[in-house]
């Protein structure tokens, strides 16, 4: 008898429960956008950055029917694939944003691009994806790869390195860096090295520094990598100018390199001293919601789904020409300021030259001038895109 | 390449293999006194540097975080070896590669839980910053000179150790037989967790005094981890001279490795093709270095068959 009870007890609360699920679930998205990110793991700083700058959008944007599936892809490219197959068939997504690395959106983008999917790049923008492999479905709201290194090369020569010692990992992304820094440098070599993709240990390079009578210092060496070389730099003794693009020198890296970085300067197509109202919007609501101060990336994300609400608010994502009309406009206040793609649909944009500097405890940047202003990538050439 | 170059290579070389050392020699320990392969011997490196950099930041003293990371990793050491690695040594390696393999994703994930996602700051101490100026004109950097003096009284001290004193001759007896240590009354599980824990302290030292000039992040100990295996097989699984003498070759080759192939191979192609595939060279050698090793010698350079 009792159990009885029970058993009718719990059938109701199971059928409540069904219906309280079902009041609740939200009313049909008009837009589902699957965010791929390392949120696991290295590098998971920077995924963190990329989801919070995105949904900070997102949020502020209100009830405009997009609705955000977020996946974490653990910096591993078979799990990219998996899980952009996973939001495209079984989520059935619009779109597919989020991916930092090069790798793994080499991996991910053209399929996604072949099964009819819009992707847009909040970050990595391989060499392969900008030229002939252009797509009309695939946009890059950040750079193409060589962009920022490019910039460091122009500076380098602009601030009157003549005999640059250079350096970055032996991996597509560290050839590109130094191939783009090679293209806008005009000066003398005193050494290029490649370094160990995953090296933590930088004395061997900092003694070639010390005897190679270099007048400068370019590198590229993204996360755990710059901080490592920063520190065993800074403890070396040698007193050079060092100019490298912002990955090593950006918000989620600075705090944890300390007064090594004071005095670098990096360029970036980003700053938080940017002045415009959407950027210092931008930079004051992003503290206010998480914390800390924004980064790099954060931004990109944030501009990434600024240009998706623009489009939304524009076009229906199920007519394709104009959505993707829509998207080309990119009509969206970026926090760069002026915004705009080119053919090959990778941004045509102004790249500024930071300086590492101290605000109370907080090491930050600060924009010194301009490396070079709306700067394309080379690749579009080869675009057939127009 | 001037002589001042090289013998200052070599000097980074010999700290690079000290500090593979101190993972190299608890890993070893480990594997010889239990018959355990520990894969969570990386995540004890990762404790110790952000314990250190947490009581760094909070205290604002270096030798304070120091102590703390070897605490903390002892102590870290002897939970896991309560809670888990015990129920592990009765079976095969298979399911211990794969237990801690687990241990290395929780203490990830766990560490982020505390930490965060972002690197830590940890730096050395200002007495320690700069340069120091060796014998012929050698400018060395301080902290790393200190590292390399660390190393080896630690060698010279786990050496003594286990030669001269009754948990050592008790540690000798276990590596060479088990069951016949349990059957004469050595409480065999305290000894175990002893080992292991001291173990665990070595690799949080060596965590601490690396993460002081590199980065303190998630992940940081599976490379250094692999390296550290990379030593044991090449001086005989077991044998803590072996580790040294094997931390010391491997550190020895890999940075006089990166710096000479380049020059090297610049006198028969042109210097960037020389960059490019020295570079990548470079990055065999260690594991070159192991197999023509164990071509000669199957068990490493002091292994028991």
């Amino acid at each position: 008898m009792k159990n009885g009870m029970a058993r009718k007890a719990f059938r109701a609360l199971c059928a409540g429960t069904a219906l309280a699920l079902a009041l609740s679930a939200p009313a049909m998205a008009d837009v589902k956008v699957g965010l791929i990110t390392t949120l696991t793991g290295g590098g998971a700083g920077i995924g963190a950055d990329i989801r919070d700058g995105f949904m900070l959008a997102i949020d502020q944007a209100g009830d405009v029917g997009v609705e955000v599936v977020i996946e974490d892809d653990q910096r591993k490219p078979d799990i990219a694939v998996q899980l952009s197959d996973k939001l495209i068939q079984s989520e059935k997504v619009d779109i597919l944003t989020g991916i930092i690395w090069s790798n793994l959106a080499l991996a991910v983008i053209p399929s996604a691009t072949a099964q009819g999917k819009f992707y847009l790049s909040p970050n990595a923008g391989p060499t392969q994806l900008a030229g002939r492999r252009c797509h009309p479905n695939y946009f890059n709201v950040a750079w193409q790869n060589d962009n920022l290194h490019e910039a460091a090369g122009a500076h380098a020569t602009a601030s009157g390195f003549k005999n640059a010692f250079i350096l970055a990992p032996n991996y597509p992304a560290g050839q590109d860096a130094l191939k783009g820094f090679k293209r806008m440098y005009e000066g003398e070599l005193a050494g290029e090295l490649y370094t160990k993709l995953g090296q933590t240990d930088y004395a061997a390079e900092i003694a070639q520094i010390r005897a190679s009578g270099a007048d400068g210092i370019y590198f590229f060496l993204p996360g755990g990598m710059g901080i490592s070389f920063l520190k065993q730099f800074a403890g070396s003794g040698i007193d050079l100018p060092i100019v490298g693009p912002a990955f090593s020198f950006d918000q989620g890296i600075l705090q944890a390199v300390g007064e090594a970085a004071l005095g670098v300067q990096n360029t970036s197509q980003w700053s938080k001293d940017i002045d415009n109202a959407a950027n210092a919007a931008f930079v004051e609501s992003f503290q206010a919601a998480y914390g800390r101060l924004p980064s790099l990336y954060a931004s990109q994300s944030f501009d990434t789904a600024n240009l998706i609400l623009s489009a939304v608010a524009k076009a229906d994502v199920n007519d394709q020409d104009a959505f993707r009309a829509a998207l080309k406009a990119a009509e969206f206040a970026s926090v760069r300021g002026d915004f705009k793609f080119g053919n090959n649909q990778h941004p045509i944009q102004d790249i500024y030259v930071r300086e590492v500097i101290q605000e109370g405890d907080v090491f930050t940047n600060k924009i010194i001038g301009t490396a070079m202003t709306d700067h394309q990538d080379v690749y579009a050439a080869d675009c057939a895109l127009n | 390449m001037s002589v001042i170059l090289l013998i200052e290579q070599i000097l980074n070389g010999l700290q690079f293999g000290v500090m593979l050392f101190l993972m190299a020699a608890g890993l070893t320990l480990i594997f010889g006194v239990m018959g355990l392969i520990n894969l969570a011997h990386g995540s004890l490196y990762m404790v110790g540097a952000f314990v250190a950099a947490a009581v760094a930041a909070w205290s604002g003293s270096f030798l304070l975080a120091l102590a703390a990371s070897l605490v903390a990793a002892a102590m870290f050491g002897a939970l896991i070896e309560l809670t888990v690695i015990r129920r592990l040594y009765a079976r095969d390696h298979l399911d211990q590669v794969l237990a801690t393999f687990a241990l290395i994703l929780i203490f990830s994930e766990a560490t982020r839980w505390v930490f965060g996602s972002f690197p830590l700051f940890l730096d050395t101490p200002a007495w320690l910053s700069g340069t120091v100026i060796l014998p012929f004109g050698i400018q060395y950097s301080a902290y790393r000179l200190a590292i390399i003096i660390v190393g080896l009284v630690v060698a010279l001290g786990l050496f003594l150790l286990i030669t001269r004193t009754r948990v050592g001759m008790r540690i000798r007896a276990g590596d060479s037989d088990r069951e016949m240590i349990a059957a004469l009354g050595v409480d065999i599980s305290v000894l175990y967790t002893l080992v292991f824990a001291l173990g665990a302290a070595l690799a949080g030292l060596s965590g601490a005094l690396v993460g002081a000039i590199q980065s303190v992040e998630v992940g940081m100990g599976e490379p250094v981890l692999i390296l550290a295996f990379v030593v044991i097989v090449i001086g005989g699984i077991g044998s803590i001279k072996g580790a040294l003498l094997g931390a010391i070759l491997v550190g020895l080759t890999d940075t006089l490795g990166r710096t000479l192939l380049p020059v090297l191979l610049s006198t028969v192609m042109d210097a960037s093709a020389a960059t490019a595939v020295g570079s990548a060279l470079a990055s065999m050698l260690i594991y070159i270095l192991m197999a023509g090793v164990l071509l000669f010698k199957p068990t490493g350079l002091f292994g028991t068959a």
